[in-house]
């Protein structure tokens, strides 16, 4: 029994903090939301040699064939320091999916791109309904002899403005059950026919785009995996993502925690830092409380994706039901805390609350989840 | 990471696990044992905590010189969780093991020790802590029961309240003030007081349950000998807050937890909402797999803080929510039992008509014990707030 990070882990969350302590500061985070793209070429470039973006790719594609812990390690920071840009969807979205389903020639041609930091990637899943199961995909790719024609549009694509390949999940089979008839595609951003709008949303830091093909021509080689059999390639993918997300959330929890903790003690209002009034004091207690049941919740759910075990199905939805919830209230709570100065522009916490919100809304909600757990508790 | 179980470790699970197979607790079911009388109870916890002592199961994690077995912190981890697994009661002795034994071992003279430790696993002396007084409950070292140097004793007067199995017990652990002239945290002392002894008298309270397991004492010119002093005279703080220390940590809520969510998935089963089978009810749906994500929370918090243990690391934030959060979590499932129960949620013990005989109810009363013994929440969070997130007193 041993629920905790190795040695080697923790050096690398300390290295990890001390890179962004240094390299993100909130006043970066700020000119990236004002950035046209929110993609930091320079931070990517230097995130690739420290080889964040190759943490999950064998060393024969030209990653470092590190273990998914070692990237939640990495991430937890990330969601610290609120890391703007498109590392998630390269690394657990686009990336991921060729790891998990591509063919030997997908990975060759792909994964020591990623590693190397020359390419950005994104999946383009959800559509109009907003869902993130396997219903929610009904975009069409028609064959086409062994080609494939796409026609149709995915919302809330991550980052894909700034993504040369996506991974497009469409529907190439009537379905008997909505898990049947998936296909994922790889697509390149330029093709012709894909046309990519920036979405407002309100985490400025990571931008979201809706993307329409119109007779958007692929050929059979553009397949990851077996036609029609996508849905298990997307949902280890999902899964996956989804634990390292909460992971982001665990530390962007944190860090407004902390920074509500610290105010708290500082800010004197009737003679007194207002942390010594209890009203404040356990304001902040039950903040930390949530904080660490989503770590709990979420290193678990990590570890059964690590691990690739069968418990990921029930752990990873309980991280991230839980998750949703942690972020969006201790984020807001942390504003209640700052009092007005916590509703300006001016001061950081927004920031956190926005990426809580963000967050909460991606790969499902909270209640999304919680059904998804009631179905695996026999009721 | 990882959350296998060692060899040996799978052995002493799988000997204790036969143990409990072939053994049973007598006269005992489950099921019914939290509405059945509390004389009734109570013999069947020390009935019980007999049959374990005589095969060496009480208080495994106590020092083998003491009687126990100077189990591991896994061991002592799966001690619980096949106690859980077979549904066994509780003990009689409780507070003797968790918290009268181990702070004698830290605190005891070697005369005490052997006096006093070697009664309490085999339940032959019973244990109540006289803590709380009518004046000072959360704000316990105001207390002002005085202990007064009269030749080779104390003579003690005051008053004591929810002391819980007071009327069962044979001795107390009692905190009484020495030094009324100090101030208030130095002035206290920690004493062994005999039961049993002319001037004692016990007042069995009611509960909000119907249950009278805690009391009211009064001590009347109660002479202790100063043999019975535990630590120094006038250090009875230090000695307390260590076995407060045992009591926080031995509150285990998990283990309360995981049963009364199956037991709240079972009542589902059998239920209607609007007219549709509860289980398919959204609302309940969603109540339900919360609670269950929670309790899971709590219990990874739980085995966070025992990596901490094994690790030799001082513990960390986890290691100080579990009464809080699992104490309120607990209230929570028991007041969604009532809700989905309707007005059968009202019938009480002994209702024909009910659909639980009572159990509900009566766990909705009684669920709000564990936010209160032991430090309230509000006690509980001033402690968090000040001692993990460093935030100012008050």
């Amino acid at each position: 029994m041993d629920f905790g990070f190795s040695e080697d882990q923790e050096l690398l969350r300390d290295s990890a903090r001390k890179f962004l302590d240094a390299e993100c500061p909130t006043t970066f985070v700020r000119k990236m939301m004002e950035d046209d793209s929110a993609h930091a070429t320079e931070l990517w470039k230097k995130a690739a040699e420290l080889g964040w973006m190759g943490i999950l790719i064998p060393e024969e594609n030209g990653g470092i064939g590190g273990s998914f812990l070692d990237l939640v390690v990495v991430m937890e920071e990330m969601g610290r320091s609120l890391m703007p840009g498109p590392f998630l969807a390269t690394v657990l979205l686009g990336s991921a999916a060729v790891l998990a389903g591509g063919s030997d020639e997908q990975k060759d041609a792909i994964l020591p791109k990623v590693a190397a930091g020359e390419w950005v990637m994104t999946l383009a899943q959800a559509e109009k309904s907003g869902r993130y199961d396997a219903g929610g995909i009904g975009m069409p790719a028609t064959a086409r002899g062994g080609d494939f024609v796409l026609s149709g549009e995915k919302l809330f694509v991550p980052d894909a403005h700034v993504a040369d390949q996506m991974v497009v999940a469409a529907r190439t089979g009537s379905p008997g059950a909505p898990e049947d008839g998936i296909t994922l595609f790889l697509v390149d951003a330029k093709s012709p026919g894909v046309e990519i709008t920036q979405l407002k949303t309100v985490d400025m830091t990571r931008r979201q785009c809706h993307v329409a093909f119109q007779d958007v021509a692929l050929a059979g080689s553009q397949v990851i995996g077996e036609v029609g059999q996508g849905w298990p390639i997307l949902k280890r993918v999902l899964n996956q993502a989804t634990a390292g997300l909460c992971t982001e959330m665990v530390g962007t929890g944190q860090q407004a925690l902390d920074m509500a903790v610290e105010y708290a003690k500082e800010r004197v209002q009737f003679g007194k830092p207002i942390g010594s009034f209890q009203a404040v004091k356990h304001k902040c207690v039950d903040m930390m409380v949530q904080v660490e049941n989503a770590r709990s919740l979420t290193y678990y759910a990590a570890w059964t994706v690590d691990e690739n075990v069968d418990e990921a199905s029930q752990a990873v939805p309980m991280a991230k039901a839980y998750c949703s919830d942690m972020c969006k209230t201790v984020t807001s709570e942390a504003i209640q805390v700052h009092g007005g100065i916590g509703f300006t522009w001016e001061h950081d916490m927004h920031l956190f609350y926005r990426r809580g919100l963000a967050s909460e809304a991606a790969f499902g909600s909270a209640p999304t989840h919680r059904e998804v757990v009631a179905q695996t508790l026999d009721l | 990471m990882d959350f296998d179980y060692s060899p040996q470790e799978e052995m002493f699970r799988q000997e204790l696990r036969s143990w409990l197979e072939a053994n049973p607790a007598d006269n005992y079911d489950a099921d019914t044992f939290e509405i059945i009388d509390q004389e009734d109870r109570f013999q069947i916890k020390f009935d019980w905590q007999k049959k374990l002592h005589g095969a060496g199961w009480v208080g495994i994690h106590w020092p083998q010189e003491y009687g126990g077995r100077g189990a591991t912190i896994m061991e002592q981890t799966i001690y619980q969780q096949e106690m859980a697994r077979a549904r066994a009661p509780g003990l009689a002795n409780p507070l003797g093991i968790s918290l009268v034994g181990p702070t004698l071992m830290h605190w005891g003279t070697e005369e005490q020790k052997e006096r006093f430790v070697p009664k309490i696993l085999s339940a032959d002396e019973l244990w109540c802590q006289g803590y709380s007084e009518p004046g000072s409950g959360s704000d316990l070292a105001s207390l002002q029961t005085r202990a007064v140097d009269d030749g080779d004793d104390f003579v003690v007067n005051g008053q004591k309240v929810w002391t819980s199995f007071a009327h069962k017990a044979d001795y107390c652990i009692l905190v009484a003030r020495t030094d009324p002239d100090a101030p208030k945290h130095k002035g206290l002392s920690y004493l062994l007081v005999d039961m049993h002894a002319p001037g004692v008298t016990v007042r069995p309270l009611v509960q909000i349950s119907g249950d009278a397991e805690f009391n009211e004492v009064f001590f009347e010119d109660v002479r202790v000998p100063k043999a019975h002093l535990v630590g120094e005279r006038n250090n009875g703080w230090q000695v307390a807050i260590t076995t407060l220390m045992f009591e926080r940590a031995n509150f285990g809520m998990v283990y309360n937890l995981e049963p009364m969510l199956d037991k709240l998935k079972a009542c589902v089963k059998d239920l209607e909402v609007n007219g549709q089978p509860a289980a398919d009810d959204p609302e309940v749906r969603q109540q339900l797999a919360a609670f269950h994500v929670e309790t899971q929370a709590l219990k990874f918090n739980g085995y966070r803080q025992l990596t901490q243990q094994l690790r030799g690391n001082p513990p960390g934030p986890e290691g100080s929510i579990s009464k809080l959060a699992g104490s309120e979590l607990y209230i929570r499932m028991a007041h969604f039992a009532m809700e989905l129960l309707g007005p059968y949620s009202q019938c009480a013990l002994g209702e024909t008509q009910g659909i639980d005989n009572g159990f509900w109810a009566r766990r909705a009363l009684g669920s709000r014990l564990y936010t209160i013994a032991g430090g309230t929440s509000e006690i509980m969070r001033n402690i968090v707030g000040e001692r993990v997130l460093r935030l100012p007193k008050g």
